[in-house]
Order: structure tokens, then C-alpha cells, then sequence
């Protein structure tokens, strides 16, 4: 009888203990005001972009080139919004944005096929590896000629074009995903009997996530330069693109849109870049504990 | 390597025959297993311990069917389950997903996996932190979820690499408790490899230790001390300096070789 009172002692000190112990090592997170942390990210881009506009403005101020060459913010902002206001700018986004949607969205589906085959076929990373690299550092605008006399003056090469500077960034950020996955996590999955597409599923893909969407980000910005030059050099009759909008503000010496036009083509890149990519970049480092709470 | 199944009642978990297993290219190549051969019984602790070099990892491996061996055969009851010295959690999954897809790999219906994963984690006292990201845990706690998941593959063999290797002294005394706990409530067999001697004698019924360059079994300790032990009882530090005795004349044997050599 002393015995089993002395073991349920023992069990009961153990559990005690060990719920001690938890509550020692549970670190306590510094939970700074949502508004605080809102106010800390916002300001030094505030404080950036003024600097920015200010040095601008200091420019034209200094008459380096006339007026209706060079623009300062003011004449430039006003003319965004009265292009934005009477439709001729929203009409041409929509166009741009459209073929970047597409554009982007089959150089997803292509870099993601690719750089899967290539991170787990031997044969296929000696035989395209560096070739993908490769094509990653080839200048996109080097691909119009052979593309126009393919495809002519047509929304087919736009997009061919797009895809071919998108998806090697994808691929590659795909690839590099898989080759950095630790060992251990590999092994803790075939130990628990994840093999051929159920270790893909349940291992190997979601461990290459943050490798993939730092592909994708470069993916979107090697995309989106490609289109611009796309447009510039490929004009099709009734499309108005943001391309098209620049290449005719410059036949006019229409300085105020073309930089009108400039501003926009900068801010649609930032805009999905930190909204898009950013805050899934972000909530992946989060979820991943790979954020450092010191700095 | 055959993985046979074993039916036979409550006799052996793991048998493993006359296994090598070679590194490095043929010719120049050096044995980290030779012809070494143990048996474990069903339900019993077995610990391993050896100075760098014996291959404790390498046999694990084996036993675990993520590498085959040179020569010889193995087998083992069912899958074995096999824990690191580090925890290997799923850093996308919360805690109690990281359990649950243990259960999900072996066809657990859904309707159930989340019922025996809380059951699972409460039963390492964890419950409460199921919505967790292993980051957010302890080395000790990720350690706990790494045993949860194990024991949810539902193993007759567990096998353990230096599992609480990497913990600090008083939380590792603690996970000594809820393993022996664990393993009494549910008779599953263990493995456990360990370079720390205590720890090995405090655990185990049966302790190896393993020579290095090449592996092989050179001695035995049965250890018959009640349970529940303590690390620091006299009767577990006197087994201890039997084993540790055991390893100094393996590792002297090394440095006569070099001089020798």
C-alpha cells in the first residue's frame, strides 16, 4: 500500500515538475502596439520618399534642363491624376496588367514544372542546370528580334518574351528551395513512410516554399521589366498599354505624361512586390520562427 | 535486407545478423559496421553506447530502412519509428498537425486524427500547445512533440538517437521520467543510442557498447536495478564505472594502434 501512495506521489511531483519546467522556458513575447508597429514600418519610407521628391524637385530647381523637358513633382503628379481621371490611363493599365497576369501566372506553371524536374532528376540538373542560369542572365530585350520575326507584331510575343525572362528565375528559386531543405527533415519524413508524391506533398514542396517565393519575387520582377520593353518595342494598333502611353508621350515631347506613365509603371512594380510577394515572404519567415525577435 | 515481419509471440523486435556496412571507395574503404549482430526482445530497453566512430548512427539507419547494409540482414517488428537528437518538426505545421500527419501517412481516417492527436500530446503533457509552431517551443517541449509524432506511427520498435543529447541537464532528468513512463504504458521496444553512460544505465535493462573502427558489440551489462531509477543512485553510478571502464579500454586500444601503426 506504501508503495503505490509513494508511486502516485512520484508521478504527481514528476508532472509538477515537468509543468515547471514549461512554464520557464515558454518565452515571454514583447508585444509592442499594433499602431506603434504600423507607425516604426511607415516611417522611414515616408521619410524616404520625401527625401526622394525633395532631391527631384531640387533638380528641376536647379533649370539643368528646361521645364517642359524635365518636369518637377508637381506638373508630374497632376497629370497622373488627370490621365487616371479622364479613363486613359486606367484603360492602358488594365491592358499591361492584364498581360502581366498571364504572362507571369504561365511562367509560374513552366519555372515550377522545370525547376521540379530538375531539383530531383540527376540527369536533367547536369543536362539544363547552368543552362537555366544561363538563360536567367540573358537580357530579355536580346530575345525581340528572333521573337518578332516568329511571331510578328502580336500579343503572342509579348508574352512569349515574358515567360522566357520570368520563368528561369522561378525555376531556379524552385530548385535552390529543394536543394536547401536539411537532411534531417527529409529523413523524419521517409522515417514516417512519405514516399514518391506523398513525400512531395507533405515534405518536399512545403519545405521549398520559402526557396519558391523568393523565386517568385525575382520571377515578378524580371516579368514585369520584360513586359515594359515588350511594349515599347512591340506597339499593337488599339491596344494602349503603359508601354504604348511611353513611346508616344516621347514622339509628342510630352514630358509630363511620359514621367506621368514612369510613376505608375514604379509604383504597379512596388505595389505587388511588397504587397503581393512582401507580406508572403514575411508571413512565411513568421510562421517559420525565423524572425529574429531581438532586432 | 529483408524486412520480415515477425509473428512469432514476444520474442524478438530486431535481430540484426552479421551486418557491415563499408564507407568511402572500394579499396581505400573503411568499416563502420563489421559483422556485428545483437537482438533485441520485444518490450525491452535496450541501450548502445560507444566512443565516436562505432557507428551507433550508422546502425540506426539501418535498423530504420533509410540505408542497407553492406552484408548481413536485419529485421525488425513492423516500421520503426526513429527520433534524432535533434526534434526534425515540420517548421509549416503547427505541433499538433506535425502529429497528426504522422497518423495521416499511415491512413488514420480523418474524423480520428485529430481526437488521437490531442491524446497523443496530452499523454506528453503537452496539451494546451497543439496550436503552436515548433519555434515557439523549447528544445525540451520539441523534443516531447518528436516522441508524440513517434508514437503516433503506432511502432512496435522505437528506435532513439541521442535523443535528449542536445537538452540541459534538469529538463533531460525529467524526459528520462516520461520516457520510462511512456515506454512502461506502452510496451513498446526501444533502442536507444547514447554516448551519455549514466543516462544509458538509468534507461536501459541491457546496455552495449559498441568498439569503434569497425563497430561491433564488445560487451554486455544487464542492468537489474529497480525502477524507477535515478541518475544520481548509487547503484547507477556503480554500473556506470563498470561501463565506463569497459569504453576507456576500447578507446586505449585506438591510441595503441596509432603508436603501434
Amino acid at each position: 500500500m506504501r508503495t503505490t501512495n509513494s508511486r502516485a506521489e512520484n508521478v504527481g511531483r514528476h508532472d509538477a515538475e515537468l509543468a515547471g519546467i514549461d512554464a520557464l522556458d515558454f518565452p515571454i513575447p514583447p508585444a509592442p502596439g499594433r499602431t506603434r508597429r504600423i507607425w516604426s514600418a511607415a516611417w522611414p519610407k515616408l521619410a524616404a520618399l520625401g527625401l526622394l521628391l525633395l532631391i527631384w524637385q531640387g533638380i528641376v530647381w536647379a533649370r539643368l534642363k528646361p521645364d517642359y523637358l524635365l518636369p518637377g513633382p508637381g506638373p508630374v503628379f497632376r497629370r497622373l491624376f488627370h490621365d487616371f481621371a479622364d479613363g486613359v490611363l486606367p484603360k492602358a493599365m488594365w491592358v499591361t496588367l492584364r498581360r502581366a497576369g498571364i504572362g507571369f501566372g504561365l511562367a509560374v506553371l513552366i519555372g515550377s514544372a522545370l525547376g521540379l524536374a530538375v531539383a530531383r532528376t540527376r540527369v536533367l540538373r547536369a543536362a539544363i542546370g547552368s543552362l537555366i542560369t544561363g538563360l536567367q542572365t540573358m537580357p530579355t530585350i536580346a530575345w525581340f528580334p528572333l521573337t518578332i520575326l516568329l511571331f510578328g507584331l502580336s500579343e503572342t510575343a509579348i508574352l512569349f518574351v515574358v515567360v522566357l525572362g520570368a520563368a528561369p528565375a522561378i525555376a531556379n528559386g524552385l530548385i535552390s528551395g529543394v536543394d536547401h531543405i536539411p537532411p534531417l527533415l527529409l529523413r523524419a519524413g521517409r522515417v514516417m513512410g512519405a514516399r514518391g508524391l506523398t513525400a512531395y506533398r507533405h515534405v518536399i514542396l512545403p519545405a521549398a516554399l520559402p526557396g519558391f517565393v523568393a523565386g517568385l519575387k525575382q520571377g515578378w520582377a524580371f516579368a514585369w521589366r520584360s513586359l515594359m520593353a515588350g511594349e515599347l518595342l512591340v506597339i499593337i494598333a488599339k491596344k494602349p498599354s503603359l508601354g504604348v502611353r511611353l513611346q508616344f508621350a516621347r514622339d509628342n515631347s510630352d514630358a509630363p505624361a511620359l514621367m506621368a506613365a514612369m510613376v505608375l509603371i514604379l509604383i504597379i512594380g512596388i505595389v505587388v512586390d511588397s504587397l503581393l510577394f512582401g507580406r508572403l515572404e514575411r508571413a512565411i519567415r513568421h510562421r517559420w520562427g525565423l524572425v529574429d525577435s531581438a532586432a | 535486407m529483408t524486412m520480415a515481419v515477425m509473428t512469432s509471440v514476444g520474442q524478438r523486435a530486431v535481430s540484426v545478423r552479421d551486418v557491415s556496412k563499408v564507407y568511402g571507395p572500394a579499396g581505400a574503404h573503411t568499416f563502420a559496421l563489421d559483422r556485428i549482430s545483437l537482438e533485441v526482445r520485444t518490450g525491452e530497453f535496450l541501450c548502445l553506447v560507444g566512443a565516436s566512430g562505432c557507428g551507433k548512427t550508422t546502425l540506426l539507419n539501418l535498423m530504420a530502412g533509410l540505408d542497407r547494409p553492406a552484408k548481413g540482414t536485419i529485421d525488425i517488428e513492423g516500421r520503426p519509428a526513429l527520433m534524432f537528437q535533434d526534434a526534425g518538426l515540420f517548421p509549416w505545421l503547427t505541433v499538433q498537425h506535425n502529429v497528426e500527419l504522422a497518423l495521416r501517412l499511415r491512413k488514420v481516417p480523418k474524423g480520428e486524427r485529430s481526437r488521437r492527436g490531442d491524446e497523443l500530446l496530452r499523454s506528453v503533457h503537452l496539451d494546451g500547445v497543439g496550436d503552436k509552431r515548433p519555434h515557439e517551443l523549447s528544445g525540451g517541449m520539441r523534443q516531447r512533440v518528436a516522441l508524440a509524432r513517434a508514437l503516433a506511427q503506432d511502432a512496435q520498435v522505437l528506435l532513439m538517437d541521442e535523443p535528449f543529447g542536445a537538452l540541459d541537464a534538469i529538463t533531460r532528468d525529467l524526459l528520462h521520467d516520461e520516457l520510462e513512463r511512456i515506454w512502461t504504458q506502452t510496451g513498446v521496444t526501444i533502442v536507444f543510442v547514447t554516448h551519455n553512460v549514466r543516462e544509458a544505465v538509468r534507461l536501459g535493462d541491457r546496455v552495449l557498447v559498441l568498439s569503434s573502427r569497425p563497430g561491433r558489440v564488445v560487451a554486455e551489462f544487464p542492468v537489474e536495478i529497480e525502477r524507477p531509477r535515478r541518475l544520481e543512485s548509487p547503484e547507477v553510478v556503480g554500473v556506470a564505472a563498470h561501463v565506463v571502464d569497459r569504453l576507456r579500454k576500447e578507446v586505449r586500444r585506438h591510441a595503441d594502434d596509432q603508436f603501434e601503426g
